[in-house]
């Protein structure tokens, strides 16, 4: 038991990050169900006709659906979105698995196209909360 | 008898799918990691198994959280693909091998493996851009497919040391098969990266390095890899590595490098390839 949950107080610790785990699954349930939903063409189209009277359907949070229809990506994760759930809203909307990441990360996407060609984000500095804040 | 003869290790980005199916592979961006992975084709080509194991995640596309399995074994005879969410991509249906998995499947959970049988799956890239770039885009794929899904997407994943000890089974299993079959078993996913929140874009080339030398000559090391290590070091999306411990530990003790390829960056992801044969 105290082993179990001193490694999920460790996820907590790594920075700009929102480890999918159990719990998260259990608070996302609804939401990742309505995102899992948009894999349908008839589906994708009926969102995008009248989002707030589709998401509707789904037993979400209001704060998970405020999320969706502002595409707050972080706050998703944070209510529980998963990474590969989410992109089914980025693809919805004609954009890519890169734009959703860029968004993330508060970059453009060719701010953030820029960074990955240059061989992507360091982990120097992003180990842990402590090391980010050492940096900042 | 069947014989598992050697493992790839590869990357199974979706934005390469998606390249090749748009005709962009020829572009900057993506000719050097194509170029990269010509002789792994070319290999492909020579070796020309009659069975691919594949170990790969599914993306919230067969599974969404209904029912999370941490080992999947398709069994069926014919795997359609998934539409994640713009459109299935243009590649041929996988043909299965049911007489095989049920095989599998009988063997390994005798050897306490308790594995998920599924009977009916879609796939998703995690399956398909492995296959697209061993062997291209033709009208059909020349071998029957076994996908395994493992679940690496909801944590825990299974641990490395768990997934190694699963290869060594499956290699018992393939063992016992009385058809004298050429299989070959894919490893899936990786190498460093993150496709998510503020942290996205991780990536490690060190870590990865480290992990094809250990791959092969000194695979008890990265079975010790906790899955904390995975996501701090080398991104939350890099656990998936652990899946080509399956395909290390299907390889028995020996193996012999005999082509290796990495690069950064496909999308979010750095890009490893790595060949093993059997010795």
């Amino acid at each position: 038991m105290t082993e179990v949950k001193q490694k999920e107080e460790a996820y907590e610790d790594i920075p700009g990050t929102w480890v999918f785990d159990a719990q998260r699954a259990r608070q996302g349930y609804h939401l990742n169900e309505f995102l899992y939903s948009l894999m349908k063409a008839e589906n994708r189209k009926a969102f995008l006709a009248d989002e707030a009277e589709y998401t509707k359907r789904f037993r979400m949070t209001e704060a998970q659906r405020q999320g969706v229809l502002h595409r707050d990506w972080n706050r998703l994760l944070e209510l529980g979105g998963v990474s590969y759930a989410l992109a089914k809203l980025a693809f919805t909307d004609g954009k890519s698995y890169q734009y959703m990441a860029s968004r993330m990360t508060g970059m453009t996407e060719k701010e953030y196209v820029e960074m990955m060609l240059k061989g992507g984000r360091s982990p120097d500095g992003w180990r842990s909360k402590s090391e980010r804040q050492g940096r900042a | 008898m069947a014989r598992i003869i050697a493992g790839v290790g590869t990357s199974h980005t979706p934005a390469i799918g998606a390249a090749v199916d748009n005709g962009k592979s020829a572009e900057p961006y993506w000719a050097p990691l194509f170029q990269g992975y010509e002789p792994a084709k070319a290999w492909m080509a020579r070796t020309r198994p009659d069975v691919v194991i594949m170990v790969y995640n599914d993306h919230v596309n067969a599974f969404d959280f209904k029912i999370v399995p941490t080992f999947a074994l398709g069994c069926a005879s014919e795997f359609p693909i998934a539409d994640e969410g713009w459109g299935p991509r243009p590649v041929p249906p996988v043909q299965g091998y049911p007489q095989l998995a049920a095989h599998l499947v009988q063997s390994l959970v005798l050897d306490e493996f308790d594995m998920t049988i599924v009977n009916e799956m879609q796939v998703d890239h995690g399956l398909t851009v492995p296959m697209t770039l061993l062997y291209g885009t033709p009208h059909a794929w020349p071998c029957r497919v076994i996908p395994l899904a493992v679940n690496v997407i909801q944590y825990p994943a299974p641990t490395g040391h768990r997934c190694y000890m699963l290869g060594k089974a499956i290699r018992k299993a393939v063992e016992s098969w009385n058809e004298d079959l050429k299989v070959v078993i894919f490893g899936t996913g990786g190498m460093s990266h993150q496709i998510q929140g503020p942290r996205a874009g991780l990536v490690n080339t060190p870590f990865d390095k480290a992990f094809l030398d250990g791959l092969s000559r000194d695979p008890e090391r990265l079975v010790g890899i906790q899955p904390l290590e995975y996501l701090r070091d080398a991104g939350a999306e890099a656990i998936e590595l652990v899946m080509w411990l399956i395909m290390r530990g299907a390889l028995g003790e020996r193996v012999e490098e005999v082509h290796r390829f990495y690069h950064v960056p496909a999308s979010s992801t750095a890009v490893g390839n790595i060949i093993l044969e059997s010795r």
